[in-house]
């Protein structure tokens, strides 16, 4: 028993490989480090002129310091929370309903799946940036709508991953297996479709991940992120280094936030990428 | 009227009929199914490919995609099946009645684990807590002779062979005690060796437990010795029902005849050549005008082509549907008349069908 575990762990890690643990590692350290900004020994991200402006990374100041003096490690720590607070809400809020609605469809088929399939055409052919604009342009920018205002853009192509992913298990002999022992649709969708739903769709939250946070960077640009000053996010960061002057003068204060950005987003596609090929759901229309 | 007291029916179903619209035409897969099962009784339903086994075994279970049409009755000791089912009855799928699936690679959830899949069973129907459901499994699994049950319930389906696994399958159908199985093929799927072992095993777990069976085949020899009676369908009808012995040392119809024939026998000489049935299986897109088997039968006559013969007989006798049936005089008489004409009624050279036994 023992000995077989051991050898399983062996094919899995070989499989993986050292990329996926490195990427992994990163996105570990990006999250945990959000998670603990506030506990961690910072300069607090928002105060003006801790160390004057536009000063070079040096020992004292990491990252440097902004065009307001303020300490860009900190804010690259801070800015993290939101970026990928966004990020994971919005997915897991495109989970929910995308996942829901396409398991719906992919389940009872006929009818509710037309009208579902539908509900996602529309949403897949809207603008996707309009919308966005449309959305927090009119509700205030707190953290949940813009995650919401990102996480409706999910919905569809999650919602097609996991009527997909339902097509193919509903065909399973274990479905009808289910249902000849009293399992009724609601159950047999929960407990028995669920679990196997659910491997490509975790995969897919990685590279959904990544996309909303490049997504949130774009609102950034557009002045339609999270509002507020105390809301520090990579995409307002990056905005904030890219005037003339500051790229010119200054080039680090947009390099540091664009650099963990493109790290973190490298990371999440690849981590996801390879636990999509180990879970080998080839199948499935990405 | 009722002279002789029967016992009272466990499954008794009426003129069942199944049609499924497509695209390409209506397509009758069942028509006029008919037949009882008493409780702890088992019965083999045998036929080739697309003759309605499977059908028949959805149709009972409600299984069937929603766009068939579905007549006729299924009682379930007197209670229609299909209301009880749009009823809602929570308790009656798996507790009253189940069914074993015939590829177990398919049949268990790939991301459950084995004893998993059985305790949510027992806590659902029977309402067992966590452990002791657990606890159950793990003698379920024991029961249908796994062996080193308490390490094989902690595993997944892949890690198991494929015999292993129908047990596992077998063992989750019979967790709530079910009064009547319905046995899909369960042994197509299973190495040959393992067939035989798989089969014991459901035949000692129907003694046991009293329960009925429908034990859905290919193979004739399956049923033989495991069934007390058995229906031979053909074309989506049952052509014969008689009790195993009779079926066997006495069949009536053409079909039952050929499909023993392409039977390879032990005594056979080595290099012995099969007698297969001549042609294809029948169409089922247009209503049968005419016997279903008269294209491929050597005892076909022109009274065969003129209606489908009805499965004649009483109930709970020898049945079976042929103008000319085997070992009697009209089948005698019909064979040595198509020999003489060197074709059957439909033209089918007698060449191409089995020879007399010697």
């Amino acid at each position: 028993m023992k000995a077989k575990a051991k050898v399983t762990d062996g094919v899995s890690a070989r499989r993986l490989g050292f990329g996926f643990w490195l990427a992994a590692g990163w996105v570990l350290f990006i999250t945990l480090a959000a998670l603990l900004a506030p506990l961690l020994p910072l300069t607090d991200p928002t105060d003006v002129g801790v160390g004057g402006p536009r000063l070079s990374p040096s020992g004292d100041w990491l990252f440097g310091t902004d065009a307001l003096g303020r300490d860009v490690f900190s804010r690259t720590i801070h800015g993290a929370r939101v970026s990928l607070a966004v990020g994971g809400f919005a997915i897991g809020f495109g989970m929910i309903f995308g996942g829901g609605l396409g398991m719906l469809a992919g389940f009872f088929r006929g009818r509710v799946d037309h009208v579902i399939g539908f509900a996602f055409f529309v949403l897949l052919s809207f603008p996707a940036l309009v919308l966005a604009i449309l959305i927090t342009a009119t509700l205030e920018r707190s953290l949940l709508v813009v995650s919401f205002t990102l996480g409706i853009l999910a919905i569809a192509p999650v919602g097609r991953l996991a009527r997909a992913a339902t097509l193919v298990y509903a065909e399973r002999e274990f479905v009808a297996a289910a249902r000849v022992l009293g399992a009724r649709s609601g159950r047999i969708m929960v407990r028995e479709l669920l679990p196997n739903v659910a491997i490509p769709m975790g995969a897919l939250t990685l590279l959904g991940m990544a996309v909303t946070v490049v997504a949130e960077g774009a609102l950034a640009f557009l002045g339609l992120s999270v509002a507020g000053d105390e809301a520090i996010s990579w995409g307002k960061m990056i905005v904030d280094g890219s005037g003339v002057r500051d790229l010119q003068q200054s080039p680090h204060v947009a390099m540091f936030p664009i650099a963990t950005m493109f790290s973190t987003v490298l990371a999440l596609n690849f981590v996801g990428d390879r636990i999509r090929e180990y879970f080998d759901v080839r199948e499935l229309a990405f | 009227m009722k002279t002789i007291e029967t016992p009272r029916s466990l499954l008794e179903v009426r003129d069942l009929q199944v049609r499924f619209p497509t695209s390409r035409g209506t397509v009758h897969a069942l028509d006029k199914v008919s037949f009882d099962l008493r409780p702890g009784q088992a019965l083999g339903i045998v036929g080739e490919s697309g003759s309605g086994k499977s059908v028949t075994a959805r149709t009972l279970m409600n299984l069937l995609p929603r766009t068939a049409q579905v007549s006729g009755e299924v009682l379930y000791e007197g209670k229609d099946v299909r209301a009880l089912a749009a009823a809602g009855a929570k308790h009656f799928w798996g507790v009253e009645m189940t069914m074993v699936f015939q590829d177990p690679m398919t049949s268990l959830n790939p991301v459950k684990k084995v004893g998993e899949q059985i305790a949510e069973t027992l806590r659902y129907h029977l309402g067992r807590g966590r452990r002791d459901a657990w606890a159950e499994a793990t003698e379920l699994l024991g029961q249908v002779g796994i062996p080193e049950p308490a390490q094989r319930v902690t595993q997944y389906p892949h890690e198991l062979s494929g015999g292993l696994r129908q047990r596992v399958v077998i063992a989750m159908a019979l967790a709530c005690r079910p009064r009547l199985l319905i046995a899909d093929e369960p042994t197509t799927a299973v190495d040959v060796t393992v067939q035989k072992h798989l089969l014991d095993l459901l035949d000692r777990l129907r003694a046991e437990r009293e329960m009925a069976m429908i034990l859905i085949t290919h193979d004739l020899g399956v049923a033989k010795g495991r069934t007390d009676d058995v229906a031979v369908m053909y074309g989506g009808r049952i052509v014969e029902l008689a009790d195993t012995v009779s079926l066997f040392s006495d069949m009536r119809h053409p079909y039952t005849e050929a499909l023993m024939r392409s039977i390879p026998r032990i005594d056979d000489p080595s290099h012995h050549r099969l007698d297969p049935i001549p042609g294809r299986p029948p169409g089922l897109m247009e209503p049968p005008q005419r016997c279903t088997f008269a294209a491929r039968c050597r005892y076909a006559r022109p009274d065969c082509l003129e209606a489908v013969p009805e499965l004649g007989g009483m109930v709970g006798l020898h049945r079976f549907s042929c103008n000319h049936p085997v070992g009697t005089e009209r089948g005698r008489a019909a064979l040595a008349t198509n020999r003489a004409a060197g074709i059957n009624a439909t033209g089918l050279p007698m060449t191409e069908t089995i020879e007399e036994v010697g």
